[in-house]
């Protein structure tokens, strides 16, 4: 059972929503594309339903509301130091699948990888509620969300599918009932949330199962080519919606330096840019282009699965959309694909 | 809501000793010390300019105080260097997997050090000074730039009384029985190698090119890779598994290093 309302009418919800959460969705934002005369789609607060994009995918993902690409931590002050504050608000977000398992890999990192959480992520991810947004049947083209088999959710306490006018409604945490308690009579519909089942894009993992595998793999010549083409910006691992690495850096006040008023902060950091590996002496790992592809990519499809069980891509292509050497991601899991199975062939061969 | 784990503590300075031309050594009043290991590191910061990843060389529990070696080399520890005895240096940790005093005791130990990576096993090597008892037997290699760069000269002399230890400089200073060259030349000279392997630890650190031809040279002696731990030095910046600088293939540095094993570590390709 769902319920089907006009824009005007959620906007009604929306309102009431407000009152406790803060509301964040994909907003177009006017000529600040990638490139000359277009738009930028990226995560904002929003008051109504025209204010968020439906027909496009976001070109920027939602990790950046829960870990903004430059955070203030905390606040130094004549020798005391105090922790930044957040809003009180809860807050929900209009996601896609993608997005909403993105978000279970950034949890991966955060949450899981030693005995104590992030602080900074969890405050605000234990206040996330997500609103799934139903995709185009095949979703867009440079998705391959049923690949990584990240193309479904259950984590959604609101599902919606646009038609333009009207927004068609799965209410799948009662709690949320309360806000549409005026139109359960008179605006029932047949909805349910429907995932994505097929892309236009079809890849095979690579199956990397020994480690003679993944040595073979790491040494092969195909991650030669991005010697050539790689410009090491980093622009993919900005839009990944499960890059999570950041430096933490301070600032000082400089016109108080009496006081040693300062604050420290978090930015967002790249292993595909320079100084990511660079210690005292002049030490430092992965210095060609080559070399920092392999690094991520195989973070991508291998590296976190060891750790955690589930590969770290969630195929959305967003990194292929945003590269401005139109290197595109999925044609490298296809090559490292091809050269695994060329790599167990040769080892096979070598055995007998 | 877990607590704020990150939020440095304020740990007053109680000495600065000149050790060399570019570092020095601190000792610091530090609350925690019980949960401190040999080989652990923690995030010491100056407010406005930063954090950074600094290995405990010597601590103490009754008297609740952690030295530090450090040298100045940028931005932090610049900042490090102007403070004076009886400022507050704020930190936080301790952090990282260091070593197991367990693994070495009644094995044939041999220790060997490459410039400043005398630090992170200072306090290691003063425990079994104090133990001797502990072990079958104990060497030491050390390996320095010049006779300027020596660091804890008279810790060392106290060492020499109770077990042999090898000191030897790249740069000659001329003097009288100096002793040359890298650390790798000495190594089949130890006696830690003629031991039965299943009773032979080495622990080695320093540099990373020389505690990969160190490794490699008391392998090419029969030492089982199994028998040689590591420390690995990473750029760090979280120090809790979560910033990713420090990460090679599924291991965080941070987390599971810096002390490994060095047969754990052979398939780990940055
Ligand atoms: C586990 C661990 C233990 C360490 N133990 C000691 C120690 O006992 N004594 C000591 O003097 N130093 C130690 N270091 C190195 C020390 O952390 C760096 O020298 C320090 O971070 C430099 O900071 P800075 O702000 O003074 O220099 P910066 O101005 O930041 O940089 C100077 C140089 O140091 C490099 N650097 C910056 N941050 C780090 C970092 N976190 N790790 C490594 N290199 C870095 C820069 O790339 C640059 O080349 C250790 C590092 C690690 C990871
Ligand atoms: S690697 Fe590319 S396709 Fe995969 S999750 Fe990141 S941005 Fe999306
Ligand atoms: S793959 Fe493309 S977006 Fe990523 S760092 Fe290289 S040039 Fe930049
Ligand atoms: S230093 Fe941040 S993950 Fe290891």
């Amino acid at each position: 059972m769902g319920l089907q309302l006009t824009n005007a009418q959620f906007n009604q919800v929306l309102a009431r929503l407000s009152a406790k959460y803060a509301i964040y969705a994909p907003k177009n934002f006017p000529l600040e594309g990638r490139y000359s005369d277009t738009d930028m789609v990226r995560y904002d607060g929003i008051t109504q339903v025209e204010d968020i994009v439906f027909e496009r995918k976001s070109d920027m993902s939602a990790k950046e509301i829960v870990t903004p690409i430059n955070e203030t931590i905390m606040f130094f002050f004549n020798g005391q130091v105090q922790e930044s504050k957040i809003p009180q608000k809860e807050i929900l977000i209009f996601a896609r699948a993608c997005d909403i398992n993105g978000f279970k890999r950034l949890d991966d990192i955060f949450l899981r990888n030693s005995e104590t959480p992030d602080y900074y992520y969890q405050r605000r991810r234990n206040k996330i509620k997500f609103i799934a947004i139903e995709c185009p049947s095949q979703g867009w083209d440079t998705c391959f969300c049923v690949s990584t088999q990240t193309n479904d959710t259950s984590d959604y306490a609101l599902a919606v599918k646009s038609t333009g006018e009207s927004l068609k409604i799965e209410i799948k945490d009662q709690e949320f009932a309360e806000y549409f308690a005026d139109f359960a009579q008179n605006s029932t519909c047949q909805y349910q949330y429907q995932p994505v089942l097929e892309n236009e894009l079809k890849l095979t993992l690579p199956v990397i199962n020994s480690q003679e595998v993944l040595t073979r793999l790491k040494n092969h010549p195909m991650w030669k080519e991005y010697n050539r083409r790689c410009v090491m910006c980093g622009s993919c691992t900005v839009n990944c919606p499960t890059c999570s690495c950041f430096t933490t850096y301070d600032v000082k006040f400089a016109t108080d330096s009496e006081t040693g008023a300062g604050e420290r902060r978090r930015m967002a950091a790249s292993c595909h840019v320079d100084g990511f590996t660079d210690m005292a002496g002049g030490h430092t790992f992965r210095t060609s282009a080559a070399e920092r592809m392999r690094f991520k990519a195989l973070h991508k499809v291998h590296d976190h699965k060891q750790r955690f069980g589930d590969n770290m891509c969630v195929g959305c292509g967003r990194c292929d959309d945003r590269c401005p050497e139109h290197i595109s991601f999925s044609s490298m899991i296809q090559k490292m694909h091809t050269a695994v199975e060329q790599i167990k062939q040769e080892l096979n061969h070598d055995s007998k | 809501m877990t607590a704020n784990n990150l939020l440095p503590i304020n740990c007053e300075i109680l000495a600065i000793t000149k050790t060399t031309a570019i570092e020095n050594l601190y000792r610091v009043r530090f609350p925690h010390v019980d949960k401190v290991h040999n080989g652990q590191f923690l995030q010491l910061s100056v407010p406005g300019f930063g954090e950074c990843a600094i290995s405990i060389t010597d601590f103490s529990v009754e008297e609740q105080w952690l030295e530090f070696l450090i040298r100045k080399v940028g931005l932090v520890t610049n900042q490090i260097f102007n403070l004076n005895v009886g400022d507050y240096l704020p930190m936080r940790g301790p952090y990282g997997k260091g070593f197991q005093i367990a693994n070495y005791e009644g094995k044939h130990l041999a220790i060997v050090a490459g410039g400043s990576g005398l630090a992170p096993v200072r306090s290691l090597i003063k425990h079994f000074h104090a133990n001797p008892q502990d072990l079958k037997s104990f060497e030491l290699l050390l390996g320095f730039k010049d006779t300027d760069n020596v660091i804890f000269k008279s810790e060392i002399a106290e060492w020499e009384k109770q077990f042999p230890v090898i000191v030897t400089v790249d740069n000659p200073s001329g003097a009288p029985d100096e002793k040359t060259g890298l650390v790798t030349q000495y190594v089949s000279g130890l006696k830690t190698i003629k031991q039965d392997m299943n009773s032979v630890e080495v622990v080695i650190v320093g540099p990373p090119r020389m505690m990969e031809f160190t490794a490699k040279e008391f392998i090419k002696n029969g030492v089982p890779p199994e028998k040689i731990w590591v420390s690995f030095e990473r750029r760090m910046s979280c120090a809790v598994g979560k910033c990713g600088h420090c990460r090679i293939d599924e291991v965080y540095v941070c987390l599971e290093g810096p002390v490994f094993n060095y047969a754990a570590t052979a398939h780990l390709f940055d």
